[in-house]
């Protein structure tokens, strides 16, 4: 099941993350020196704003509260996890529960490069290049049940690696789930790498959940276990706050969180005074996964 | 011995010092912004620091009654600065959060109108407007008794600041809560009877 979605952010793209900044330097430079069209600009800024961020950005700047709550903490304090050996529970409905050997999978699994939109549901965005293979594949391999119609995911707890943990900042372990057909649609990934590189712990090594068109808290890290239900799981964020985060959270402009617009949002590592970009339907995916959610209000279903 | 040393140090530093000294991180922000030393989200982290310092100020402004009247340290002519300088950081944070991060007048109005805790920073910023503005020499002259009670807008003030700052982080965090709890002690302090106060600290 592996190659049903193409990227429409291209390899082009996808500049290795050491010629990525020359190449910014380079269009910031023509930009500035005022001598060229102004056709020529708006083109260049589009591409400018599906250009992949760079290494420092994706691996620098993350909301991964389990190692503090601060965008930088992530980076300082992961490095104390251990990711191998790493083993995923696969249980609830289906056909071969156990325990599944993360080095196991990867054999089964067919690794593609995937360039998607990331928008946190704090506003800001990136364009990620991951690596990763879909998770339909994953769950063909324990079998999911004739019954199933959700699925339950789960990140490690060890608060002796995982510092933020010893904090009751969320009600450890980050849980969070999907719809089946979310989970089985094309779009959705386990990334295991990024930029062809294995995922970096504060990305959510070894493995995490990639859902592009949902806020960024959806796409949980470092899973241990997944189980497929009946019923609609819990969630962490809505477990805390259910009034700002519910369970669909798709990205969506037109549906505020209660603090803050979501109407638009900033690309980071444009620098100071980069402009806020509109915030797109399905973070861009409309055309992909409207169809999931036809007939549903979404404004209720937030 | 200390609190007499403090005490005479303080008498001969003149105010126009703490201004300079407390005013270096604005240009040091400034420059790291342009250059990249204030991480992936410079607006934010610049948006953030700002904000913080401000509070940090508001704090140090009201540490300074209880200062006094615990320790015997007096500082009290720093105080108008302390306020001042708050002002200037609140404004700054202010500017930077209007014009780098929501970039257009019709969204500052929506966000301010729609979203709680910026109407709450908001009105803490308008509680400190009368507070500059007579801050200078001439208006404690001419308000007389009036500029004590006026400026007992700082404690609402203190308080609108600190809910600011925990509400806007995304669940209950641990460091705007130590802010908030240090601001509620401050101003319980100031709710004691002075009398046993002088005497529980004999």
């Amino acid at each position: 099941m592996a190659h049903r979605w193409k990227n429409n952010l291209t390899r082009a793209d996808a500049t290795p993350e050491g010629v990525w900044l020359n190449r910014r330097q380079v269009l910031a430079g023509m930009a500035g020196s005022g001598a060229i069209g102004a056709g020529l600009i708006g083109s260049q800024a589009r591409a400018e704003a599906l250009e992949p961020n760079s290494w420092e950005d994706i691996t620098q700047y993350n909301n991964f509260y389990e190692f503090g709550t601060g965008k930088q903490d992530p980076s300082q304090n992961a490095g104390a996890l251990t990711t191998s050996p790493w083993t995923v529970k696969i249980d609830g409905l289906v056909d071969r529960p156990g325990d599944y050997d993360f080095a196991e999978i990867m054999k089964e699994m067919t690794v593609e490069e995937r360039i998607y939109r990331f928008r946190c549901v704090e506003a800001w965005s990136m364009v990620i290049p991951w690596n990763g293979f879909e998770l339909s594949d994953l769950l063909a391999l324990a079998g999911v049940q004739e019954n199933a119609r959700y699925v339950a995911f789960e990140t490690l707890v060890r608060p002796e690696e995982m510092h933020g943990q010893r904090f009751p900042t969320l009600d450890w372990p980050y849980v969070e789930g999907l719809r089946l057909d979310e989970a089985m649609h094309p779009l959705t990934i386990m990334a295991t790498g990024l930029y062809g590189k294995p995922i970096p712990n504060q990305n959510g090594a070894p493995m995490r959940l990639v859902v592009p068109w949902k806020y960024g808290f959806k796409s949980i890290k470092s899973v241990v276990r997944i189980t497929l239900t009946d019923s609609e799981p819990p969630t962490s964020w809505n477990k805390a706050i259910g009034r700002e985060y519910g369970f669909y959270s798709n990205v969506n402009p037109t549906v505020d969180h209660p603090r803050w617009s979501q109407a638009s949002e900033r690309k980071v590592g444009g620098g100071l005074f980069a402009r806020r970009i509109p915030t797109l339907m399905f973070n861009g995916y409309e055309s992909e996964v409207a169809s999931l959610y036809e007939g549903m209000d979404l404004r209720a279903n937030f | 011995m200390l609190v007499d040393g403090i005490n005479r140090g303080a008498r001969r530093v003149p105010t126009w010092v703490v201004y300079l000294m407390f005013l270096i991180p604005v240009p040091v922000l400034l420059y790291k912004g342009i250059n990249g030393g204030l991480g992936i989200d410079p607006v934010k982290s610049l948006e953030h620091e700002l904000g913080e310092i401000a509070l940090q100020l508001v704090i140090a402004g009201l540490c300074i009654s209880p200062l006094r009247r615990l320790a015997g340290i007096n500082l009290i002519k720093f105080r108008r600065t302390l306020g001042v300088l708050a002002f200037t950081y609140v404004a700054l944070h202010l500017i930077v959060w209007a014009v780098l991060d929501v970039q257009s007048l019709e969204r500052v109005w929506a966000d301010i109108v729609k979203r709680p805790y910026i109407t709450i920073g908001m009105a803490a910023f308008i509680l400190m407007i009368p507070l500059a503005a007579t801050s200078n020499n001439k208006a404690v002259r001419r308000l007389g008794a009036m500029w004590r009670k006026l400026h007992l807008l700082t404690y609402p003030m203190a308080l609108l600041a600190g809910v600011h700052f925990i509400w806007l982080r995304k669940g209950l965090q641990l460091e705007p809560i130590l802010y908030m709890l240090v601001i509620c002690g401050l101003l319980g302090f100031r709710l004691l009877p002075k009398r046993q106060k002088v005497h529980a600290s004999i």
